[in-house]
């Protein structure tokens, strides 16, 4: 017979681990009530979906370890994306060719993104500015930024060159006949085309690499070390030595960084240059966060949790449009996790330590 | 024997405040000196000047024999003088070596270039020091925040020794902690001062105090006033020095403040359980 003590390790155990169950639990769930939903093509879908939730987040992360909150990076992705739109048109349209005026434009976003970054370190570290009201503001100046810079309507007619890779692939296989990177199989008929199997999108590529560069430097260098030892204690921190501004200086960047790159592979993926774009994704991310295990008050979190975290919604999200509801009933969807994420994070301890 | 640390005419002054007045102080190796007085009486101060956090308006520190100027907490650090205050500065939601290597995180290289975190050097030299100091933990990889307030006053000892502090300065070190506890503390401050590491505590708890130190200095208005060797002094005469009913012995005091200052002398009751009134027509 299994005694109350053991059962309450068990779900211990298993609230703990609520957000892998809860993963799983969509993911059976949508496979039984939905069409094909365990496709490649679908599970690429997801993930191409979550694309700019992923690069939030992953910024968003290192914020909330240290204890702050960056909210401007909802219209980061608008002001970016827009900058990054802006200057391949412009070369474009001076005659310089594609490939220069694609990269100068990617370069150009990633740079000039990391200037609000900078901006609210600075506030946050040097003028102690709270993080929500920094960023908050950062997060209007971004956006008005955006909508001058592109006149107020979103920047169309990109080079060729954008859509090529922003909806490309990896690999392009063509079951016993052809297997290629980067490039669809040359002479191919237009029966065959519809046969051919894409696999990893390249976005997703671009994505991940800059993610696993910096789940890496959280997770094993001084650099994360320290960005922890900040959020358990800016006190601690400071009196081993610890530069805390210059460290929160450089954490804000970060932060803008990966929404910079958000903007710029919604540029890829969309062929646009919005204002508004990701604007919507910004709870996205936060809660994303927090479900995968962050502490709002600072200290706890890692990359693979807001991983799960974001394949969490991004599941729920695709997994809602393929059964036909309407995608507005999502947001209510991510509220609720949210708030059950929060319930959570609060209770466990209780649970943990035997108190009724 | 040569003092590890002199002060001398140590002043500090804050705008029309004098917080320490012309303090001089010598503390030898292996002792435990303790630096007591009321609130307000500047043991706080002196000490943020020895650790680096104020820089004094006059005055000489030697440590080690040399004339040092102690510029910033991370110079103290560096010449070997730890202070340990009463919030620990530990990161809770670090573990037990983390926090012992925290700021000065041992590196190894990861596929020959990148520096990464070297876990298990930093647990092997962490439980070294913890055996040095026969300190028990549950686990050294488990959160500070999981640890008990003796076992986290432990775990900031440790760091200071691993980091070969050669002074260790103590603010209350047993003030919030259980009975068991405070022991233990005082136990591992004696251990420390075996193995010739000198160690100054401030403290309000005179009983612990008694245990422990060797010498006393008692401080009153941002002057030294007296000391007392422990075993030649008793807690009445102490306590009567701090709030001021005993005239100190180097300065000539106003004595007129502390009469009748009752909320002073139940303050620095003593734990003995004897009589701990001072003697108020001494003197």
């Amino acid at each position: 017979m299994m005694d109350k003590a053991d059962f309450r390790e068990i779900l211990v155990i298993l609230v703990k681990r609520w957000i892998l169950i809860f993963l799983a639990i969509e993911l059976v769930f949508f496979a039984i009530f939905g069409t094909n939903y365990l496709s490649l093509r679908n599970l690429q879908n997801i993930l191409l979906t979550s694309t700019v939730v992923l690069l939030l987040a992953t910024g968003q992360t290192y914020v909330i370890i240290t204890g702050g909150i960056d909210l401007s990076v909802g219209f980061m992705v608008g002001f970016s994306g827009v900058i990054c739109a802006k200057v391949m048109v412009t070369l474009q349209a001076a005659g310089i060719s594609q490939s220069v005026a694609v990269s100068s434009g990617i370069a150009a976003a990633l740079v000039l993104g990391l200037l609000p970054g900078l901006i609210n370190g600075l506030l946050v570290a040097k003028l102690r500015v709270p993080p929500f009201i920094a960023t908050f503001g950062m997060y209007g100046i971004a956006y008005g930024f955006a909508e001058i810079i592109s006149n107020n309507v979103p920047i169309h007619n990109l080079p060729t060159l954008v859509s090529s890779i922003g909806h490309g692939y990896l690999i392009y296989w063509l079951p016993e006949k052809a297997f290629t990177f980067f490039k669809i199989p040359e002479n191919i008929t237009r029966l065959e085309l519809q046969n051919l199997v894409p696999i990893v999108p390249n976005v997703t590529i671009i994505a991940f690499i800059f993610i696993a560069i910096f789940a890496f430097i959280l997770a094993k260098t001084r650099f994360g070390q320290h960005t922890y030892a900040i959020g358990g204690s800016v006190d601690a921190a400071e009196r081993s030595g610890i530069n805390v501004k210059r460290h929160l200086i450089k954490v804000y960047m970060i932060s803008s960084f990966f929404a910079s790159l958000a903007g710029v592979c919604y540029v890829l993926m969309f062929i646009t240059g919005r204002a508004p774009a990701g604007s919507a994704r910004l709870l996205d991310a936060v809660v994303a966060v927090v479900i995968g295990g962050a502490s709002l008050y600072g200290g706890t979190g890692s990359i693979g949790g807001t991983i799960i975290g974001v394949l969490l919604i991004g599941v729920l999200q695709i997994g809602l449009v393929n059964l036909g509801v309407p995608t507005y009933n999502l947001y209510i969807a991510v509220g609720c996790i949210l708030i059950l994420a929060v319930l959570i994070d609060q209770f466990l301890p209780k649970l943990v330590h035997g108190k009724d | 024997m040569e003092p590890l640390l002199e002060v001398k005419n140590i002043t500090k002054r804050f705008g029309g405040l004098t917080a320490v007045d012309n303090m001089d102080m010598k503390i030898f190796p292996g002792e435990v000196v303790g630096l007591l007085g009321d609130n307000g009486a500047g043991k706080s101060t002196l000490i943020k000047v020895i650790s680096g956090v104020y820089h004094a308006n006059r005055g000489k520190i030697f440590f080690a024999g040399k004339e040092t100027r102690i510029d910033n907490p991370m110079h103290a650090l560096k010449i070997g003088i730890e202070t340990i205050y009463q919030d620990l500065a530990l990161a809770e939601n670090l573990n037990v070596y983390s926090n012992i290597f925290l700021g000065r995180e041992k590196l190894k290289r990861f596929l020959g270039l990148i520096k990464i975190l070297d876990h298990d050097y930093m647990l092997s030299e962490s439980r070294k020091v913890l055996d040095q100091l026969e300190i028990e933990v549950p686990s050294l990889k488990k959160q500070i925040r999981t640890l008990s307030g003796g076992q986290r006053q432990a775990v900031a000892i440790s760091r200071s020794i691993y980091w070969d502090a050669k002074l260790l300065i103590m603010d209350e070190p047993t003030a919030a902690l259980g009975v068991v506890e405070q022991k233990n503390v005082l136990n591992l401050i004696r251990t420390l001062s075996s193995q010739d590491i000198p160690v100054l505590i401030i403290s309000h708890q005179l009983h612990d105090v008694f245990s422990v130190a060797s010498r006393l200095l008692i401080m009153r208005r941002g002057k030294k006033i007296a000391e007392r060797m422990t075993k030649e002094t008793t807690t009445d005469e102490i306590v009567g020095l701090i709030v001021g009913s005993i005239p100190g012995d180097y300065h000539d005091v106003n004595t007129d403040t502390a009469k009748g200052s009752d909320v002073n002398r139940r303050h620095f009751a003593s734990k003995s359980g004897k009589n701990h009134r001072p003697k108020q027509n001494q003197g």
